[in-house]
């Protein structure tokens, strides 16, 4: 479960996140929706501890991050924007490396990669090295590396970037398997649809704040709105930087 | 596996896949220097061997004047050229690097038993017309004294009447002392080739790594920056450390190339210098290594921190400059600042001489325990948001 509790940061005078507060629950996909700039990536940069927020708290499985951000580290599996992938490694090694990070070795290591190398579908790259992949390789690569050490919760920033329609939808049926498992997914896109398919639970950020948490359904019923579209743009009262 | 040496096995992995960095580190960097030095002491030693004994052809103003004379300079090797009409010039061209002039006034002066003239026209600032002039310069005083010595005879006097004065040189140089002069830039290479073997790495560990976006992704590992940053150290090291190695070999081998007998020098580049320049260098390769990764960290791509690691490389220089500008006498305290004491302390080997255990000693401490305050100050921008955030 991931908690976060009046987040607060700034870049200079700009505010990038300006008191978000919400929680993703265990057994559900949480989505971060909002449009390009409303401060997804930096809210969820906070969360893997890779920034201090300025004010506000951030809970994982109860552990504050600003307490201790290596226990909260080995309790996330991280998909950054960007993906980061060693191009001269192979996408084994590229697992292998981040497993061993996470003291991971040996046997467990070695079932834990089939594993999802099998749920991704990723057996025939497994071998080469990462330098020329596709889009939809590198990600799946860079979400086996940050999952190989089974972690409760998963943090996917915009996972289906740049992804084609096939890739897509073998993502989703990986997202929703993750679900299934009984982990707590987060997830942050700038594509209604994506976020309507698969989210058990909507937060949607502008400027930096929360503007409404809500499942799909009561989304649509809060704002009168036909549609999810509709919803979302009468939410951030702009159609600034949406992708249908 | 401890997560330092993941760290450390990954990048040393990688980066073998790398030509270029492979390159540089492994066959530039310790190539370098052995080899620009044994083609510049042969070209050098060539050019001198052909100033200092084959025929010296010297256009010659007025040599009708003085038969005998240039009959004399003949038989010391020098060849007459055909007179120049503008010696002057000539000789600030470079077409000649001497030119000799015999006034008209010479036969009278000679005949009269009178000082007779000759002129030697020259340009000092020339560099390598030195040894041709002075060549001249002795076959002329040579052939003064014999004349000299002759009139004296015939006057019935002792020729010895006419040197009041003997100066005879006693040069303490020893023959690994000279050749230690000539050897001064060797020091250079050594800290060059310790720099440009972990250069390639510290850019791409850290300014590359962040170009790539792949420090984002790392640093959400459950791993203390500090230790991520100690592995990479310590793959930058273990190349720069290849490259030491490399580059001792090499003057090894290289000394069986350099024209020794005819300098007339000893070359001292057995294993006990090998040894002692590597020990001398080790506190370097840990002061490249976070004085690289620091700069990287503040480049925000691979041609920044190549620019600036460029521009860094000017530094070793200064040492080796510092030493032959004013000549400086060393003293143990110089041992206590890197890169001088590398310089003094691999100059007194290849001389021939020792460095004292405590003049070494001191070299390694005061060394490693600068790498350590410039390790807390890299460890301390390592921490930042900043450096793990790219876009």
């Amino acid at each position: 479960m991931i908690e976060v509790k009046g987040l607060h940061k700034a870049f200079g005078a700009v505010k990038a996140v300006d008191g978000a507060t919400f929680t993703a629950h265990d057994g559900e996909i949480t989505g971060l929706l909002g449009p390009n700039g409303a401060g997804k990536t930096t809210t969820l940069r906070m969360l893997y501890t890779l920034m201090q927020p300025d004010a506000g708290q951030v809970l994982v499985d109860g552990i504050d991050a600003a307490v201790d951000p290596l226990a909260v580290r080995r309790r996330l599996g991280v998909l950054p924007d960007a993906r980061g992938l060693y191009k001269r490694l192979t996408a084994r090694e590229n697992i292998d490396y981040f497993a061993h990070l996470h003291g991971l070795d040996g046997a467990l290591l070695r079932a834990r990669r089939t594993q999802l190398a099998d749920a991704l579908d990723m057996h025939d790259i497994l071998d080469r090295r990462t330098e020329g992949f596709s889009q939809g390789q590198r990600v799946k690569t860079a979400i086996a590396r940050a999952l190989v050490h089974d972690p409760r919760n998963v943090i996917l920033d915009e996972p289906t970037n740049g992804l084609d329609v096939m890739a897509t939808r073998g993502l989703r049926t990986f997202i929703r398997n993750l679900k299934a498992e009984g982990r707590c997914v987060l997830f942050s896109s700038h594509i209604m649809q994506e976020v309507a398919l698969l989210c058990d639970r909507i937060v949607v950020i502008a400027a930096g704040r929360v503007v409404a948490d809500e499942t799909p359904d009561a989304l649509r019923g809060q704002t009168g709105a036909a549609n999810l579209e509709d919803a979302f743009v009468k939410l951030i009262g702009s159609e600034e930087g949406l992708a249908a | 596996m401890n997560a330092l040496l993941t760290v450390w096995w990954k990048e040393v992995r990688e980066n073998l896949r790398d030509k270029r960095t492979v390159l540089s580190a492994l066959v530039y960097a310790p190539l370098i220097g052995p080899v620009l030095f044994v083609v510049m002491l042969n070209v050098m030693v060539g050019q001198q061997m052909k100033h200092a004994e084959g025929p010296l052809k010297v256009p010659v103003i007025g040599a009708q004047y003085a038969p005998n004379l240039i009959a004399a300079l003949r038989q010391q090797g020098l060849v007459p050229e055909p007179p120049l009409s503008d010696p002057d010039r000539a000789v600030r061209e470079r077409d000649a690097d001497v030119v000799l002039r015999i006034p008209a006034a010479y036969r009278n002066a000679w005949t009269r038993g009178e000082p007779a003239q000759v002129e030697v026209i020259y340009d000092a600032s020339q560099q390598g017309a030195g040894s041709s002039v002075s060549r001249v310069i002795a076959m002329l005083q040579h052939y003064g004294r014999e004349q000299g010595t002759l009139r004296l005879l015939a006057r019935g006097l002792a020729p010895s009447v006419g040197t009041p004065l003997v100066v005879s040189r006693r040069d303490q140089s020893t023959p690994q002392s000279r050749a230690g002069t000539l050897l001064g830039i060797v020091p250079y290479f050594f800290v060059l080739a310790v720099y440009i073997g972990g250069m390639y790495l510290a850019i791409d560990l850290t300014a590359g790594e962040r170009e790539r976006q792949s420090l984002e992704p790392l640093f959400a590992n459950p791993v203390a920056r500090w230790r991520i940053l100690a592995g990479k150290l310590g793959a930058i090291c273990s190349f720069s450390l290849a490259s030491l190695a490399l580059t001792a070999v090499a003057f090894v081998v290289a000394s069986l190339f350099l024209p020794a007998e005819k300098l007339g020098m000893a070359f001292n580049l057995g294993l006990a210098f090998v040894a002692g320049a590597m020990l001398l260098e080790l506190p370097l390769v840990a002061v490249f290594a976070v004085l690289e990764t620091l700069v990287s960290a503040f480049a925000k791509s691979y041609r920044e921190a190549q620019t600036y690691l460029g521009l860094l490389m000017l530094i070793p220089i200064l040492p080796s400059l510092l030493m032959s500008l004013l000549p400086v006498k060393p003293a143990h305290w110089m041992y206590a600042v890197p890169l001088l004491g590398q310089q003094i302390g691999i100059s007194d080997l290849l001389r021939g001489g020792t460095v004292r255990a405590g003049d070494i000693a001191l070299a390694l401490v005061c060394g490693f325990a600068f790498a350590a305050v410039l390790g807390v100050i890299t460890a301390w921008v390592y921490r930042s948001e900043r450096l793990a955030i790219s876009a």
